[in-house]
C-alpha cells in the first residue's frame, strides 16, 4: 500500500505549498495563462455563486484504500473526522435553508462512528437527497459493514461509487491490488437489494476518472462501454456514469510532478478551457464543509486550504445564506480541471 | 541545422505550418477536423486507425498524440496494442505477398 503525502512529510501535503507551486512555473513565466486571466477575458471574473443548493460535507479523511490519484490524500492514518456537533450544525443550517441535498464525502464517509446518524437525522429535518460517495471496498472491509446496502436501503440514499474502469488492471492500478474484485463483490451487493434495477428508485452512480494524464472520454460513450461490459461479466446494473478530470492538487499533482507529466498536462487543461463549462462548475451551487466545521467552495479547494471569501463567514457557526451567495469564489489554477473539455464536477460533465 | 530530427516539443507547433501557406493550411485542417468527427465509425474507432497508421508511417508524433487521444476516448490498452498489430500484420503480411512475385519469377527461370 502507499503511502499518504502526509505521512511521507511530503513538501507537498500542505495545501499553501501546493498553491504555491500551481501559481510560479508555467503560471508565473506566463507561459501559460493564470485561470484569473482566463475567465477575466470571458467577464466571469470574480466568480460567483448561484443559489446554495448542496452542502457537500466530508465527513472525515479516513479511508481502507490510498488511491494514487486521491486529491484528499486519504488513508488508513488520517485521524481527522467530524464529530456530532457539527454533523448537527450542518443539519440545524439544512433544516432553515433551500439546501436540498446533503452529499457525504470522505476518506470512506462510512468510516466514521456518526455517519448512520447523520444519514438518518438529515432524513428527520426534511433534507430531500442524502448522496453517500462509497469507495464500495468499504462493505467488505470489516462484518461491521457488511450491512451498508441495507442501511442505504432503509434511508432512501443515493449511492456514487468510484469505479474508474470496467477491468481489473486499469482499476488496481489507481486504487490498489484487488480493489477491482471488491468493487465489483460490492457492487453485486448493491444489485441484490434493488440499488440500479430500473423501477427500484434506488440510484446507484458510478464515477470514472482517468488513469493517468489524460483527459476523460465521452461521457456517454463511457457509459454504454461500462454498462456492457459489466453487465455481460459480473451481471451488474447501475443508473448512469459520471466522468471526472483528476485535478492537480495532492497526490495527482505529485504523479504529474515525479513523472514529468506537469507542464504538458496543465497545457492541455489549458487549451481545453471550455468557455461553456464555466458556467456550471459546482462551486457555483455547492458548499464545501470540512470535519472542523469550516466552509469551502468545493472539495478541491478544502483540500487546498482555500476558506470561503472572508467577508461571507468561514465557520458554519457563522452560517449568513445571503452573505455567502454574494460572496467571489476562491480560484487558482486547479480550477482548469473543472472547465476543460466538457467540464467537470461530482455530477460528471457540465457542458 | 539541428543535431535531431525530431522533437517532442514541435508537436504543439503543427498549426504553425499555417504561417507559410494559410489557405492551404486552412483548407487542410477543416478536413482534418471533420475527418476525426464521429460518422459512420464512432470517433475512438477513428483513433485507433489513426494509431494504427502512425506505426506504419513511423511519425512520432502521430504515435505521441494518438496515444493519448485513444486513451481520452477510453480505448483500453489491449484495443490499443491490437492496432499496431493490425498495423504489423498488414506491413509483414505486404513483404510476403511479394513472396509470391519472386516464386512466380523463381518458377518462370527454373527449368
Amino acid at each position: 500500500m502507499i503511502k499518504t503525502l502526509r505521512s511521507q512529510n511530503h513538501s507537498l501535503a500542505s495545501g499553501q505549498e501546493q498553491l504555491r507551486f500551481l501559481s510560479n512555473g508555467i503560471f508565473g513565466s506566463d507561459k501559460l495563462p493564470t485561470f484569473r486571466e482566463k475567465i477575466d477575458t470571458l467577464g466571469e471574473f470574480p466568480l460567483k455563486p448561484t443559489n446554495i443548493e448542496i452542502f457537500q460535507v466530508n465527513v472525515g479523511y479516513m479511508c481502507n484504500q490510498v488511491c494514487k490519484h486521491c486529491h484528499v490524500d486519504a488513508g488508513p492514518d488520517r485521524k481527522e473526522i467530524m464529530g456530532r456537533e457539527t454533523m448537527q450544525r450542518c443539519l440545524d443550517i439544512m433544516s432553515k435553508t433551500n439546501i436540498h441535498t446533503l452529499d457525504l464525502t470522505g476518506g470512506a464517509p462510512e468510516m466514521n462512528p456518526d455517519f448512520r446518524w447523520f444519514v438518518e437525522e438529515a432524513h428527520k429535518v426534511g433534507v430531500k437527497e442524502v448522496i453517500v460517495r462509497s469507495n464500495l471496498t468499504i462493505i467488505l472491509a470489516n462484518p461491521k459493514y457488511h450491512d451498508l446496502p441495507e442501511f442505504f436501503k432503509k434511508n432512501g440514499v443515493r449511492v456514487v461509487s468510484s469505479l474508474p474502469f470496467y477491468q481489473p488492471d486499469k482499476t488496481d492500478r489507481q486504487r490498489g491490488e484487488g480493489v477491482f474484485v471488491k468493487s465489483i463483490e460490492a457492487l453485486q451487493m448493491l444489485n441484490a437489494v434493488g440499488y440500479g434495477k430500473e423501477g427500484s428508485g434506488l440510484y446507484l452512480d458510478l464515477v470514472y476518472n482517468p488513469g493517468g494524464a489524460f483527459l476523460p472520454g465521452n461521457q456517454a460513450e463511457l457509459e454504454r462501454d461500462f454498462k456492457k461490459e459489466l453487465k455481460n461479466h459480473y451481471g451488474i446494473d447501475f443508473n448512469s456514469l459520471f466522468t471526472i478530470t483528476n485535478l492537480p492538487i495532492s497526490r495527482f499533482l505529485d504523479f504529474l510532478i515525479r513523472t514529468e507529466n506537469y507542464e504538458e498536462y496543465m497545457e492541455k487543461l489549458v487549451n481545453s478551457f471550455n468557455p461553456a463549462a464555466v458556467k456550471g462548475v459546482m462551486c457555483r451551487n455547492t458548499i464545501s464543509v470540512d470535519y472542523d466545521g469550516y466552509m469551502y467552495d468545493c472539495d478541491f479547494n478544502q483540500m487546498l486550504g482555500l476558506k470561503v471569501d472572508k467577508q461571507a463567514g468561514q465557520h458554519i457557526n457563522d452560517f449568513n445564506l445571503e452573505n455567502l451567495e454574494n460572496r467571489h469564489i476562491a480560484i487558482s489554477q486547479h480550477c482548469y480541471g473543472c472547465t476543460a473539455g466538457a467540464g467537470s464536477s461530482c455530477q460528471g460533465t457540465v457542458a | 541545422m539541428e543535431k535531431t530530427y525530431y522533437d517532442p516539443a514541435d508537436l504543439k507547433k503543427f498549426g504553425d505550418v499555417a504561417d507559410f501557406q494559410p489557405e492551404l493550411a486552412k483548407k487542410f485542417f477543416d478536413y482534418y477536423g471533420d475527418v476525426f468527427k464521429d460518422g459512420a465509425l464512432t470517433a475512438r474507432e477513428k483513433s485507433l486507425i489513426a494509431l494504427a497508421v502512425a506505426h506504419a508511417v513511423q511519425c512520432p508524433y502521430c504515435i505521441d498524440a494518438y496515444t493519448s487521444d485513444s486513451l481520452e476516448k477510453g480505448a483500453t490498452e489491449q484495443q490499443m496494442m491490437e492496432a499496431v498489430h493490425v498495423t504489423t500484420a498488414i506491413r509483414g503480411g505486404a513483404s510476403l505477398v511479394h513472396g509470391v512475385q519472386m516464386m512466380n519469377k523463381v518458377k518462370k527461370l527454373s527449368m
